[in-house]
């Protein structure tokens, strides 16, 4: 079923490295995009819990806007607009940048920012949920704000937050394929580009569909090995803004729920 | 940089406007089509219905597990062939897009509010069981009257969520070319050249309708609160 793909292509690769150029796109856009998306997911996050009215506001103004518009729309404001709008040398040297470097960092910066804005949702509910004497207990030791949240909150809130990491991971892989639509030839548009060179669309979308699921697999064990090596003992996992509710209503009744993912 | 001109809006806001009215009815269709596929598929999940449980929980993992692009590109390849096997005469039937996408958005966001369901369903106290066991009702009873509401009602602030993530995923059907509210944007900007003013109006659209009924929702969960901690 998958000998096409071992088949000579025009420009006499096989098809089937066209799907791992492809694969290796996406996998460069999710870690890069992955770490970007933490480090000011982080940040934001605790933006969300200071005291402080001017960051709160701020890092509430920031989950607003990236949560609330489209990633595909992003996409196009990065890729398209951006260059227009900032002064017109930096336009034009955005503008001089070779073709798939041109696609990769807009898409680059359009899901790290947007994914930043999930994760500091997820790390509010992490500091959220750690117990108040924490923090009176620093403060009783004489810590500061920042030293506070440097070595006593944020620690402990990310070890929480692992499982709810996890379908973070898996929003992040899977939206790589949007950077398609700004022309980054990324596993979904390799796919797309052997069903539409050999007609052999079955092969194509199904290894695609394979890779993917490996994918997700990967990510899905990694993060539990993580979520294993790092829990905190005797906690419970902290579950998604969007599940919180429903989380602890089934505690209230005694259910255990398994993971909730609200995330595409 | 040059100057912001949103006067062209002016004479291309009736043609935003069906666009908008088109990802809004994508959005609708594929919420009634995924809340009650999205039950049944839950239902037989709770129910371990051999085989068919299986074959469900392959088919919500392997959706969860690929981008909705890709899932697009597979349904308006697939749809046809399936409809014409269906049709008997097994030549592939073309649907055209606009079907394509209403019937991928509903299959598709069957499988997470399925997954939803499902998971509300286990919250149900067993106590609520029992009850109905001594009240005598029949199973279809237990779950009609007793456990789907309870289970809607639970679930409704994640559904909703969930279904604002629908409406800009919409947004998605851009690949098939079809135009709502971003497919028509980018048409009218391709026609005047005023890509920056376009898609910034979109942008501002597609955040004011997602964080009005972001806030919505939340105003929804907290009445929701005060109505369960009496």
């Amino acid at each position: 079923m998958f000998g096409v793909l071992f088949e000579q292509t025009a420009d006499g690769q096989r098809y089937i490295d066209w799907l791992l150029s492809g694969l290796g796109w996406t996998l460069a856009l999710a870690f890069f995009g992955w770490w970007i998306a933490f480090g000011i997911g982080v940040v934001v996050g605790v933006g969300r819990t200071v005291q402080n009215r001017f960051f709160s506001i701020l890092a509430r103004l920031y989950v607003e806007i990236f949560r609330n518009i489209p990633v595909l729309v992003q996409m196009f404001l990065w890729y398209f607009v951006f260059p227009e709008v900032v002064p017109t040398a930096l336009g034009d040297a955005i503008k001089q940048i070779p073709p798939p470097w041109a696609s990769f960092f807009p898409a680059l910066l359009c899901l790290g920012l947007y994914t930043a804005s999930r994760i500091a949702e997820q790390v509010r509910a992490g500091i959220e949920a750690l117990p108040k004497g924490q923090i009176e207990a620093a403060n009783a030791l004489g810590l500061s704000g920042y030293l506070t949240y440097r070595y006593v909150v944020v620690p402990q809130a990310l070890r929480l937050i692992v499982p709810s990491l996890t379908s973070e991971v898996m929003g992040i892989y899977k939206n790589t394929s949007v950077a398609l639509t700004i022309g980054l030839m990324e596993l979904t548009a390799q796919a797309r580009q052997i069903s539409e060179a050999t007609f052999q669309t079955f092969s194509a979308f199904g290894a695609a569909t394979i890779i993917y699921l490996c994918l997700a697999l990967v990510a899905y064990q990694a993060m539990t090995f993580i979520d294993k090596a790092v829990r905190i003992p005797g906690s419970a996992p902290v579950k998604l803004t969007a599940g919180q509710d429903l989380a602890a209503d089934m505690q209230q009744s005694g259910a255990l729920p398994g993971a909730m993912e609200v995330v595409k | 940089m040059n100057t912001l001109d949103f006067s062209i809006l002016a004479q291309s806001w009736p043609y935003l406007w069906s666009g908008l009215l088109f990802s809004l009815a994508l959005t609708a269709a594929a919420f009634a089509i995924g809340m009650v596929l999205g039950t049944c598929l839950a239902l037989v999940q709770h129910f371990e219905i051999p085989l068919f449980a299986q074959i469900i929980r392959g088919y919500v993992a392997v959706i969860r597990s690929i981008p909705l692009i890709l899932v697009l590109f597979w349904f308006f390849f697939l749809v046809p062939i399936v409809l014409g096997h269906l049709s008997g005469n097994g030549r592939p039937i073309p649907i055209g897009a606009t079907y394509t996408a209403f019937i991928t958005f509903g299959l598709f966001e069957a499988a997470y509010y399925s997954e939803i369901i499902r998971v509300g369903l286990l919250a149900v106290n067993k106590g609520q069981f029992e009850a109905c066991q001594a009240l005598a009702l029949s199973t279809y009873d237990t779950y009609r009257h007793v456990v789907l509401p309870q289970v809607l009602r639970v679930a409704s602030p994640i559904i909703l969520s969930q279904t604002i993530i629908l409406f800009q995923d919409t947004s998605l059907v851009y690949v098939l070319s079809l135009t709502d509210l971003l497919g028509a944007a980018s048409k009218l900007a391709q026609l005047n050249g005023r890509l920056v003013e376009m898609y910034l109006v979109v942008a501002v659209a597609y955040l004011a309708i997602s964080s009005a009924a972001s806030q919505c929702v939340a105003a929804l969960r907290k009445r929701y609160a005060l109505a369960t901690s009496r």
